[in-house]
């Protein structure tokens, strides 16, 4: 039988513009592409800005890892001008990067992939007191009378029996792919309401500090929050309550209804621990600084480092200045030619496009097929995101992630070996959410502590004037990022940005084929041991897809598109 | 606070009658009406509009298509309050089409905008996020093979008017900033034919969004604006004239450099690049995130990213607007701000402008507006 083609696009329920093709035979998937379709060149509109803006500026190459980018190119130019932020700024930007990573996660799970999993049409037929029954089961979170899972089921019964649909219209509802019982479907369909709710109150901490969300503001140098006890517009006791409340509240959700659930629903999709593994290496730059500084790499408490052919049994070094970018298969051309790999510091990107005119029917019979490039790490692919963090941690002896990944490989009744998978991606999201909800905490406590000793800094500005700048510099900024591996290169000139480069999570894990014919992370896991029932509802690709959180608009950048770089800084 | 919290309506019965048989009193529900009447400014009249209008027995169609974007937009309206999004979702509107929301992908997802543009034709209420890229025929955009552009004007077809959220359907935002890779453009630099209201900012807050929403569906038609298209109810007033820290700027009381002893006092942060005495924002009245904060509350100058071009007539962010210093500092920082104001209009005809200029002034704010010499552009020569 002849391959099918087939074409997913739009993918829904991520950030931006994804598209899949793919070929299948006899229900697996043969061959498979990742196509990036949107690309807007921020880097290039980066240059002969002044470096304290940039922040503002890269935060919005994502609005739903609204922190990620603003933090690592904070990171990147205190880098460059050599500055130490306070250690009250360093553990604000923890408790702001912590809780974008809990309600984020969260959000995904039951925003964007519940519904691969959970047929909402199903819980109609659900008996409450049998959802009541199974949660209180699993939780002791207060919402589970039976009372509420009716109120919950005639609400969706009255929505359906409309006939207007909505965002639910043309789901795959029935597709026998669907394995929950309408109890169970019941349940998630509950938290998927009650977690709308829940993610507007929490994630106002970003509010409190950086004055809103999305896009909270941030500060080269520290915060621009200033800690007074005694005055009424400035970070004081009745703020941090309230951030305490909302520290408190997340991780109650988190514990009580988040992982429940994912244990829950894992516990039925078993077989997708053997399903998706794709990419066999695993990348982690590390995240949080709990000693105070971003330099003192070896205090991060996600631990950074690499994990090569799924081999727990070591943990290799993270070196920056191997990674490269290759653009074989992406629209845009080197002056070295599309062999050439080039590192950040000396990355160029000129778009060009070569594919066919609108509209398109497929893209998988082109050499070049996406805006994405292909970032390789010492010539490797590399998976980044929750699962590489995790195995990271778990190798390295990290006693929270062994405990917690432990705990969940025991109540799921698997191996190690399950974690390269669909599932794993999924679970390990779940867990580092765990991790961090109870990290907060210790977080907060720090911040009172060192503001009960008197300490109440929050910005340096030794070197905030450019008059006190040198006149070239360059920094690199890293940040373990919820969707994985961030990096920014910021080079600076009299004061102006002179380069600026950005290699994103995104870019790692939907990269397209490099040189070698190498697949992304993306690719690679659609075409292990995948499953693809009917064509025409493509549901299990949507199960791979979202299990790695794809960001479409962080992962594609270009540097320079006429090569009129104020200035190259070779860097070897 | 009160919101028709659970159950949608099914056919043949109001929101109120269904809201009533949920436990919801009819005193409750005007209730809910009063409270979006007030975030409008509309007054009891405008109360009982909004409940007669929610009284109908079809969800209104709303198809939200998103263009080149950060999603940014989307993950604000998700945190809007009143009413919050589940009830947007299930209760208020059928939102027929949303790529970060909705369950089907692919072809269902295109069958799913397709059906409902046909269903309600010349109903719909269309909402975009994200510029347009024009260069290179559209290619940096594409969904479906297609490009932004192709997308925006098929959608725009039928619907019965147009929310372009945020800055980059509003002017392209930071992808337009110089020197604009992709060509990238607002929504009305692309269609012309239909009303289209900007709901300015980088984000917009969300509750500007649902208000505006709510208006349309409330009184069939876009709620009035100023002459950039912005809803008058939320963007009729400058930052600086609502702004909490005006008296210290009045008092000569300015942060000098971040976390100074000034700053602790939660001085004003004029000096340290604040652009409020330009900037035409809800920001302080509706405050971000369920009233918790918002940017100058929490201590950062505002960038002023509700006006067009923002990115870079207003950065270096942390330098502070021109032509400062000792006496006559208000009546200049007064005169750039309506300067901004007008002079962002480009090729829209000078009566509009002045006309917008006029309101502004009748609207007697905190202090008096300076009067603009009659001409098209205002004295710092449009937005450049």
């Amino acid at each position: 039988m002849a391959a099918t083609r087939v074409v997913v696009d739009p993918i829904t329920r991520i950030e931006g513009h994804l598209r899949i093709e793919a070929q299948s035979e006899n229900g697996k998937i043969s061959n498979a592409w990742a196509s990036s379709t949107q690309f807007r060149g921020i880097e290039t509109i980066m240059q002969g800005r002044d470096p304290r803006d940039a922040w503002a500026f890269v935060q919005r190459i994502c609005g739903v890892c609204t922190v990620v980018h603003a933090v690592a190119s904070c990171r990147a130019v205190e880098d460059a001008l050599d500055i130490r932020i306070p250690p009250n700024a360093n553990t604000i930007r923890n408790l702001v990067h912590g809780m974008q990573y809990i309600q984020d996660h969260v959000i995904h799970f039951y925003h964007l992939h519940a519904l691969d999993w959970v047929d909402v049409v199903s819980a109609l037929q659900a008996d409450p007191a049998g959802t009541s029954r199974l949660a209180a089961s699993l939780s002791p979170w207060p919402n589970n009378s039976a009372t509420w899972f009716r109120e919950v089921q005639e609400r969706v019964k009255k929505f359906v029996g409309s006939g207007q649909l909505g965002i639910f219209t043309n789901g795959y509802w029935g597709h026998p792919a669907y394995k929950l019982p309408p109890e169970a479907n019941l349940m998630a369909v509950a938290h998927y309401l009650e977690a709308l709710d829940w993610q507007r109150d929490v994630i106002r901490l970003h509010t409190v500090f950086g004055g809103k969300n999305p896009h909270p503001n941030f500060l080269v140098g520290g915060m621009a929050c200033a800690i007074n006890l005694e005055d009424t517009g400035t970070i004081n006791a009745e703020r941090l309550t309230d951030v305490s409340d909302m520290i408190r509240r997340a991780a109650r959700f988190v514990e009580q209804v988040y992982y429940p659930d994912l244990l829950a629903i894992a516990s039925f999709y078993k077989d997708w621990a053997a399903i998706g593994g794709g990419t066999r290496n695993y990348l982690a730059c590390g995240e949080f600084p709990e000693g105070g500084d971003i330099r003192e790499v070896d205090r991060l408490y996600f631990p950074r480092g690499i994990i090569l052919d799924n081999n727990l049994s070591r943990v290799h070094p993270y070196d920056p200045m191997k990674v490269k970018e290759y653009i074989t298969s992406s629209w845009y051309e080197y002056p070295e030619g599309d062999a050439s790999g080039l590192h950040p510091w000396e990355g160029e990107t000129r778009p060009k496009y070569t594919g066919p005119p609108t509209p398109w029917s497929y893209l998988q019979d082109e050499k070049k097929y996406t805006w994405m490039k292909a970032p390789r790490y010492d010539g490797m692919a590399m998976q980044v995101g929750p699962l590489s963090r995790a195995l990271v941690a778990y190798a390295s002896g990290h006693e929270d992630m062994r405990a917690a990944v432990g705990e969940v490989l025991g109540k799921l009744g698997v191996g190690p070996a399950a974690l390269f998978s669909t599932l794993g991606r999924t679970a390990a999201r779940g867990i580092e959410t765990v991790l961090l909800a109870r990290r907060m905490t210790a977080w907060y406590d720090d911040l009172i502590t060192r503001i009960k000793s008197g300490d109440t800094r929050t910005f340096s500005g030794d070197a905030w004037k450019p008059e006190s700048w040198k006149p070239t510099s360059q920094g690199y900024g890293f940040l373990d990022a919820p969707r994985g591996a961030l990096g920014h290169w910021v080079q600076i000139q009299n004061g102006k940005i002179s380069r600026y480069q950005c290699v994103v999570p995104s870019t790692w894990n939907c990269s397209p084929r490099d040189g070698q014919g190498v697949p992304g992370p993306y690719e690679a896991a659609l075409m292990d041991n995948h499953p693809l029932l009917n064509p025409e509802q493509p549901i299990e690709i949507l199960r791979t897809i979202h299990s790695f959180d794809p960001c479409m608009s962080c992962g594609v950048h270009v540097l320079d598109a006429e090569g009129n770089l104020v200035t190259q800084v070779k860097v070897q | 606070m009160l919101h028709p919290t659970s159950h949608p309506w099914t056919g043949g019965q109001s929101l109120a009658d269904h809201l009533e048989e949920t436990g919801v009193s009819r005193r409750e529900f005007v209730g809910f009406c009063s409270s979006f009447a007030a975030i409008l400014g509309l007054g009891s009249t405008g109360a009982a509009q909004i409940a007669a209008a929610l009284q109908t027995q079809k969800r209104p169609t709303v198809i939200w298509i998103q263009l080149q974007e950060c999603t940014g937009c989307v993950e604000s309206v998700i945190r809007t309050a009143e009413p919050t999004i589940g009830d947007l979702v299930l209760d208020l509107v059928s939102l027929d089409y949303s790529h970060t929301l909705m369950a089907a992908s692919g072809q269902a997802a295109e069958k799913a905008l397709a059906d409902s543009m046909k269903a309600n034709a010349g109903a719909y209420l269309l909402v975009v996020t994200g510029s347009v890229p024009l260069a290179e025929n559209g290619i940096y955009t594409t969904i479906g093979g297609r490009t932004a552009k192709e997308i925006l004007e098929e959608s725009s077809r039928g619907a019965a008017a147009i929310i372009a959220v945020g800055a980059c359907a509003h002017w392209g935002s930071v992808q337009a900033a110089r020197p604009n890779p992709t060509g990238a453009v607002g929504v009305r630099d692309v269609i012309r034919d239909k009303p289209v209201i900007n709901i300015a900012g980088c984000p917009p807050i969300a509750d500007v969004v649902t208000a505006t929403v709510v208006h349309f569906l409330t009184f069939g038609r876009l709620p009035a604006m100023d002459a950039e298209g912005r809803p008058r109810f939320a963007y009729g007033a400058r930052i600086h004239d609502q702004c909490p820290k005006r008296a210290n700027f009045d008092a000569g009381q300015f942060v000098e450099a971040f976390d100074d002893e000034a700053a602790r006092k939660g001085w004003c942060l004029y000096k340290v690049g604040c652009k409020g005495p330009a900037t035409f924002s809800p920001c302080p009245i509706f405050q971000w995130n369920t009233r918790t904060s918002w940017p100058i509350g929490a201590g950062h100058p505002c960038i002023g990213c509700t006006e067009p071009q923002f990115w870079d007539t207003m950065s270096p962010f942390y330098e502070r607007m021109p032509d400062v210093g000792g006496f006559g500092i208000e009546r200049n920082i007064d005169l750039l701000g309506a300067a901004l104001a007008v002079g962002a209009l480009g090729g829209v005809a000078a009566h509009a402008a002045m006309t917008g200029v006029h309101q502004m002034r009748q609207k007697k704010v905190a202090r008096e507006l300076p009067v603009l010499p009659d001409q098209p552009k205002g004295p710092a020569g449009g937005e450049g």
